[in-house]
Parts: C-alpha cells; structure tokens; sequence
C-alpha cells in the first residue's frame, strides 16, 4: 500500500473519531449513546448510496470506526436482498456481520469470566 | 410544577459555574491522532493479510476480528481505560470502542454470577447498538427490495 493511501486512511479516520469527539465534548452524549449515534448515521448513509465512496476511498479508516460497521450491516442486508430476496433484508445484516458479533461477544464473555473488576488509573 | 423546573434550571448553571470545560482543542487533536493511527495500522494489517493470499472480504473480517480481540484482553487487564482516557473518541469510535462496551459492564457485574451478571451485562451497552443497526439495516434491505 502506498504512502498516499495510508494518509487518506489516516484522515477519514481520524476525522470520524475527532467528530465523535467534538460530540462528547460539546453536547451531553455519553459514548455509548455516541456508538450507536454513529451505527445508525453509518447505516443511513450506505442506504443513501453515501458511504461507499468513503470506503473506496479511504479503505480501513472508513470501516474500522463503528459507521463502517453500519455500513457492513446495510450492505450485507442489500447484498442478500438481492440474492435471496425479501428474506435477506432479515439475514443479510447478520450474517455479514456474524463474524465480529461473535467474536465481540464470547471472546467478550471469556474475557470477562477470566479478570476482575479493576480501579480506574 | 413550574418552580421545580426553574429550581432544576437554577440548579444547572449552577453546577455549570464548577464543571470543569472539556479542553476542545487538545481532546479533539487526540482523538483525531490517535483514530487515525488506529485506521492506519488495521490497514497495515489488513494489507499484510491481503499479501498473504487472503480475498478482501476474508482479510477485513480477520483485521475486524484482531482489533476486538485486541481491545478485549486490554479491557481485561484495566489498560483500556487508561488508553482512553488519553485517546478518548480516538479508540471509543473504532470497533476497539464497541469490543470494549461489550466487556467492560460484563466485568463489573461479575458478582451477580455467570449467567444473569456477566451474561446479561454484556449486552447492556452493546445492545442498543446492535439493535439500532440491525433495525437500520432491515430497513435498508426492505427499501433495497422496492427498488430492485
């Protein structure tokens, strides 16, 4: 990957996460009201054809902070639409997405079952 | 009724006059540097997986799958908070930010037992996420169906 491509990488992202930023600091959302501010607003922007370009641009730094993993729900659901039909827009967000959930939430338990409760540093 | 709102009212900028003001600038150049360094590795990853025979989708599902568990085992050692408090939004709004949603209450519930604590509790900020954009992505899907 060249050299140009990880600046664009780095600005998409970073700029996604100073928003987030500005967010908390200015208005009174906390950050998990901040998650799923920017799901939703990455998922809305795919359906309206708005994300995609973000993503060929600028590659991980558009799907790695959470609009991308509303993005990868919508597309999936899109995507299966048009495979199976009406049926996809229920399995489509899922299944695209299967492999992160899963992932988040047993490793998420294990982790969890494994360490104790620690005091902020 | 109307007093109370105006106590409540009084009682804010109150509270106002002593809540420390957020350092915009310096927060924001955090987030930003350390968001976009993040992006940048998962692509230097994601590019290394890709070199190693991997399609695209297989390698962004492995970068995915690598910057959540990364964010979990650091949850569970108590060094993520102290990575946020530096980097704030920087790591709460990439993926690093939803793994570590999912563990962090889990842990601290961790004394109501294995099911309805830490079961239950993993869920309690992750899922508002997952429901929204699960909903959102039905949405989208139903709409992709009308027009195709």
């Amino acid at each position: 990957m060249e050299l140009l491509d990880y600046a664009k990488t780095f600005l998409t992202g970073g700029g996604i996460c100073l928003i987030g930023q500005i967010l908390m600091d200015t208005t009174r959302l906390t950050a998990p009201r901040v998650l799923v501010i920017f799901v939703t607003a990455g998922g809305i922007l795919t359906a309206l054809g708005m994300y995609q370009p973000l993503v060929d641009w600028a590659g991980t730094g558009a799907t790695v902070p959470l609009p991308g993993f509303g993005y990868s729900l919508v597309k999936g659901a899109q995507e299966a639409v048009l495979e199976k039909g009406l049926l996809g827009a229920l399995t489509g967000g899922m299944s695209a997405t299967a492999a992160g959930v899963t992932t988040a939430i047993v490793f998420g338990y294990l982790v969890a079952l494994l360490s104790d409760p620690k005091s902020k540093r | 009724m109307n007093s109370k709102k105006e106590e409540a009212r009084a009682y804010e900028a109150y509270v106002k006059e002593f809540t420390p003001k957020p350092r915009y600038f310096r927060n924001g150049f955090r987030a930003f540097l350390t968001g976009g360094l993040l992006c940048c590795a998962a692509a230097w990853f994601k590019g290394f997986l890709l070199k190693g025979g991997f399609d695209e989708k297989t390698a962004g599902m492995l970068t995915t799958i690598a910057l959540i568990l990364l964010a979990q085992v650091l949850t569970g050692l108590g060094w993520f908070d102290t990575i946020a408090k530096f980097a704030g939004a920087g790591c709460i709004v990439p993926i690093t930010g939803f793994a570590n949603s999912v563990v962090a209450p889990a842990i601290e519930y961790k004394k109501e037992g294995p099911v309805l604590g830490v079961g239950a509790k993993l869920f309690s900020l992750a899922g508002p996420v997952l429901v929204c954009g699960l909903a959102v992505s039905v949405v989208a899907g139903l709409i992709h169906w009308f027009r195709v």
